[in-house]
């Protein structure tokens, strides 16, 4: 290209950013300076510093950089912007380590209850939410980054809308979770579950995913292809709708400041509904729709297989984005909710059945003709398996959801069971199958390091699901039966201590199905890390994805 | 027929289920059009045939003024108002007697005393069992309700006052009120005197002293300090609460340390009072499911 040598500038985008980051550095500091207490002030500090790095970092990365901005293609083939998915894919890795493991001490806590060692900051009141913010927005929330970011880029062809902004996202993400996470430990929340953080880390959230949103829909917006594939309809919906239900769940009123303490705007049965209305969208919008958007690019990509059926994909969609929304009354059966608004809940909730099962069709028949593939594929198999198990939650959910069965299943461990056969299930083997998908694409390696070891990942961890699932029913099960008994003469059969003597063998079970799910993640980390490390790749040999040339 | 954005119909045939495609493709993904399985769309119709269904029966919309209804008018209040009186009639035929019976009589009906122990059992699991056991086998610190040791009297009427007033709950002005001093602690003794006088205690219930204890020295500071409440041979005294010595049961230990801790820094576990909480006829029924657990006194 014969052109000038253009000269270096510094963007609009670094400029900025740089300015807000620098203030808002010096803002927290003064609030780090006035806390009202040390935990906030802690919290601050990380804020401070968090800014402080993003202004020597944009300093840096303008100095280093050539005088133009990475081009949008190059010799006419999209230059995607892979970085940031890098980032989100290992952060994944972490957290979900992370969060299996505390997922594991707080299984063993149930079964011996001494491991909460007496501390405030082990118990198992703190480190609960700390393993499901972990395992559902640290480790799940960084896969759907990753994903999004890379499945958008390659079904638009173009390259990921933005400079600086998608690395915003996915940093900033990760500074949310730290945020959130030691905020638990440190007894920080704001007690509603699944949305725990206080208002200050909300209100970054806020920031953070609203650029989310926005690079998402402006690569959609300059995509090449003439449709918008139906894995970013699924990516879309999520982004959207959790932007929603956060806003709505997390209108507090912060004392002060300088007080990582708020008052929900909410008041009584009325908050109850917005935090299960939130709380089950988390799982409907989250857990589901980013998810589904993930098997839909994945598992044809690997099967190689035209996805089933196109008119399927579009009614379940729009059915499931539709019914879903309807269904969190469902979490308050026989409560002070009104009974219509029991009535609406369970009756949505078992229309969602079919909707639901639309995705599992196609996920499974997208598998027409490439069914050997499962004998000889691990991760194809891990996807389809992740699949069956999101068919099975799906129908068992609906199910939970009618009065009659949710008065024996309701506050028991059944609802734990059903909870994990989703969480380990599906969303955590679809998202291990896309992981062993794109860590080779990412960093230009033909295959996984050892496919042997997924397989080994796999049955390893599905045992553990197995365990932990089958303890939950039985255990649950029991203990709702145990809860309801009544002798001849009209008095409650069991005291509730009885019954938690009763748990105490299914949660030694399911502590056992626990680590080796924990084992089996481990496995896929060393597999990881000896992918990216490059063992086992001969020098000679061409990768079987083109190329991808370096974003910076 | 190419696009702007370079968009081609080639509706091919996938080769292997014979269905067309949509002509669209990315990255190297293509869709079929497959029809809609019949099962999935007539099992989706049916769930919102059964939905629209179950909304006609039971309370389901809500309106600018109240809900509708439903047909028969359900409503959950009214379902566990009614559920409650079913529970109730069942309890009915001894219920109604026992809160009429007079304490002493209970056991002399055996199945009005059946009944009060079930009710009692029920009662005692869920507000009992967490300090005394779920058998009432107790702990350190909470007794053992099973045996024949009673630190404020065995008697049902004893029981039933413990039960309803608690022990030094200060909340209830009936409540027992006994308290053992700290006696260290608060410059009444010193460190040797109290030794002294916990390996005396030993003896009155025929254990070992600690090694070289000085025996005198304590039996000179139990008749000064301890015989009051707790009697010159260490058989306690029930209107005081102050417990037997003389007996092999100890509430927090027989080592040396535990009794030297006791003298040191004083005891005063409380009880709740239950009354108020739990209404007389609960309180009967646990009263008599207690005293019947083995150690009741007559």
């Amino acid at each position: 290209m014969a052109h000038t040598v253009p000269t270096k500038q510094m963007t609009t985008s670094e400029m900025g950013l740089a300015i807000v980051a620098a203030v808002f550095a010096l803002f927290a500091l003064v609030v780090a300076a006035k806390a009202h207490t040390p935990e906030y002030a802690f919290h601050a500090a990380i804020f401070a510093i968090a800014a402080g790095a993003s202004v020597f970092a944009i300093a840096n990365r303008y100095f280093d950089r050539p005088a133009m901005l990475p081009p949008q293609e190059i010799d006419g083939r999209p230059n995607y912007n892979m970085g940031p998915v890098k980032f989100a894919t290992l952060a994944s890795l972490f957290w979900g380590i992370a969060g299996f493991t505390v997922g594991l001490v707080i299984a063993l806590q149930l079964a011996w209850p001494a491991l909460n060692l007496g501390l405030p900051w082990t118990s198992f009141g703190r480190l609960r939410p700390l393993h499901t913010s972990a395992v559902i927005f640290a480790f799940g929330g960084n896969v759907l980054l990753a994903t999004s970011f890379y499945v958008v880029q390659r079904t638009s062809r173009v390259r990921l809308a933005g400079d600086l902004a998608p690395w915003f996202v996915v940093l900033g993400y990760n500074l949310f979770i730290v945020v959130a996470g030691t905020g638990y430990v440190l007894g920080i929340t704001q007690g509603k579950e699944y949305a725990e953080p206080e208002w200050y880390a909300d209100l970054f959230l806020t920031v953070v995913w609203v650029v989310y949103l926005l690079v998402f829909l402006a690569t959609l917006m300059k995509r090449k292809e003439p449709h918008i594939y139906v894995a970013n309809w699924f990516y879309l919906a999520f982004i959207v709708t959790i932007a929603v239900l956060h806003l709505g769940n997390n209108a507090t009123v912060p004392v002060s400041v300088f007080s990582p303490k708020s008052y929900i705007v909410w008041a009584g049965v009325q908050d109850a509904m917005v935090q299960w209305w939130y709380g089950h969208n988390a799982v409907g919008f989250f857990l589901t729709a980013g998810f589904l958007a993930i098997m839909y690019y994945f598992i044809p990509k690997r099967a190689n297989r035209p996805v089933y059926s196109y008119r399927l994909s579009i009614i379940h969609f729009w059915a499931l984005i539709f019914l879903y929304i309807w269904a969190g009354p469902h979490h308050l059966h026989y409560t002070a909710l009104p009974d219509w608004a029991q009535t609406l809940g369970m009756t949505f909730s078992v229309m969602l059945w079919m909707p639901s099962w639309g995705g599992m069709i196609n996920g499974l028949m997208t598998l027409s003709g490439a069914w050997d593939k499962l004998r000889t594929d691990p991760v194809l198999r891990m996807m389809v398996v992740s699949v069956a198990f999101y068919g099975m939650s799906t129908f068992e959910g609906p199910l939970m959801s009618v009065k009659a069965v949710n008065s024996l299943s309701h506050y028991t461990d059944w609802t734990i069971g059903h909870v994990h056969s989703g969480a380990l299930g599906w969303v955590g083997y679809v998202s291990f199958g896309a992981i062993y998908c794109l860590v080779p694409w990412l960093w230009n390696r033909r295959e996984m390091y050892s496919l042997r070891l997924v397989n080994w990942h796999f049955w390893i961890s599905t045992l553990g699901i197995v365990l932990y699932i089958s303890a939950m029913w039985v255990s649950g099960i029991l203990q709702g039966l145990m809860w309801r008994a009544y002798t001849a003469l009209g008095f409650l059969e069991y005291s509730f201590i009885e019954t938690v003597e009763a748990m105490h063998p299914f949660y030694v079970i399911r502590a056992l199905g626990g680590l080796l799910f924990l084992a089996g993640a481990l496995i896929m980390v060393v597999n990881v890390w000896r992918t990216i490390a490059g063992a086992g790749e001969a020098a000679s040999e061409p990768a079987a994805i083109p190329a991808l040339v370096p974003a910076e | 027929m190419t696009t702007e954005r370079g968009e081609t119909h080639d509706h091919s045939v996938d080769p292997v289920t014979g269905t067309t495609t949509t002509g669209h493709v990315w990255d190297g993904i293509s869709e079929l059009n497959t029809p809609l399985p019949r099962w999935w769309l007539w099992t989706f119709y049916l769930t919102i045939v059964w939905s629209v269904a179950y909304w006609i029966v039971y309370p389901a919309w809500p309106l600018a003024q109240g809900y509708t209804k439903g047909l028969f008018g359900w409503q959950s209040r009214e379902a566990i108002v009614t559920d409650l009186a079913a529970l109730q009639a069942q309890r009915a035929a001894f219920g109604g007697r026992l809160a009429e019976a007079p304490l002493a009589d209970v056991a002399k009906d055996e199945q009005l005393f059946a009944f009060a122990r079930a009710q009692g059992k029920a009662a005692f699991g869920d507000n009992c069992a967490p300090c005394h056991g779920a058998g009432g086998g107790g702990g350190k610190g909470f007794p053992n309700l099973n045996d024949d040791d009673w630190l404020w009297g065995g008697k049902l009427e004893d029981i039933q006052t413990t039960i309803r007033h608690g022990i030094r709950w200060t909340a209830d002005d009936q409540t027992r009120i006994g308290t053992m001093p700290a006696f260290g602690r608060d410059g009444v003794l010193k460190r040797p005197e109290v030794n002294a006088v916990a390996s005396y205690v030993r003896t009155l219930s025929g254990l070992q002293p600690a090694a070289g204890a000085d025996l005198a020295l304590g039996a000179k500071v139990y008749s000064d300090n301890c015989a009051a409440c707790h009697g010159d041979k260490g058989e306690g005294k029930q209107e005081l609460g102050s417990p037997n010595l003389s007996d092999p049961i100890w509430l927090y230990g027989s080592d040396v340390v535990a009794i030297a801790d006791g003298v040191w820094n004083g005891r005063g576990q409380a009880m709740p009072a239950w009354s108020g909480r739990l209404d007389e006829t609960t309180i009967k029924a646990l009263t008599v499911y207690v005293h019947s657990l083995g150690g009741g006194a007559r």
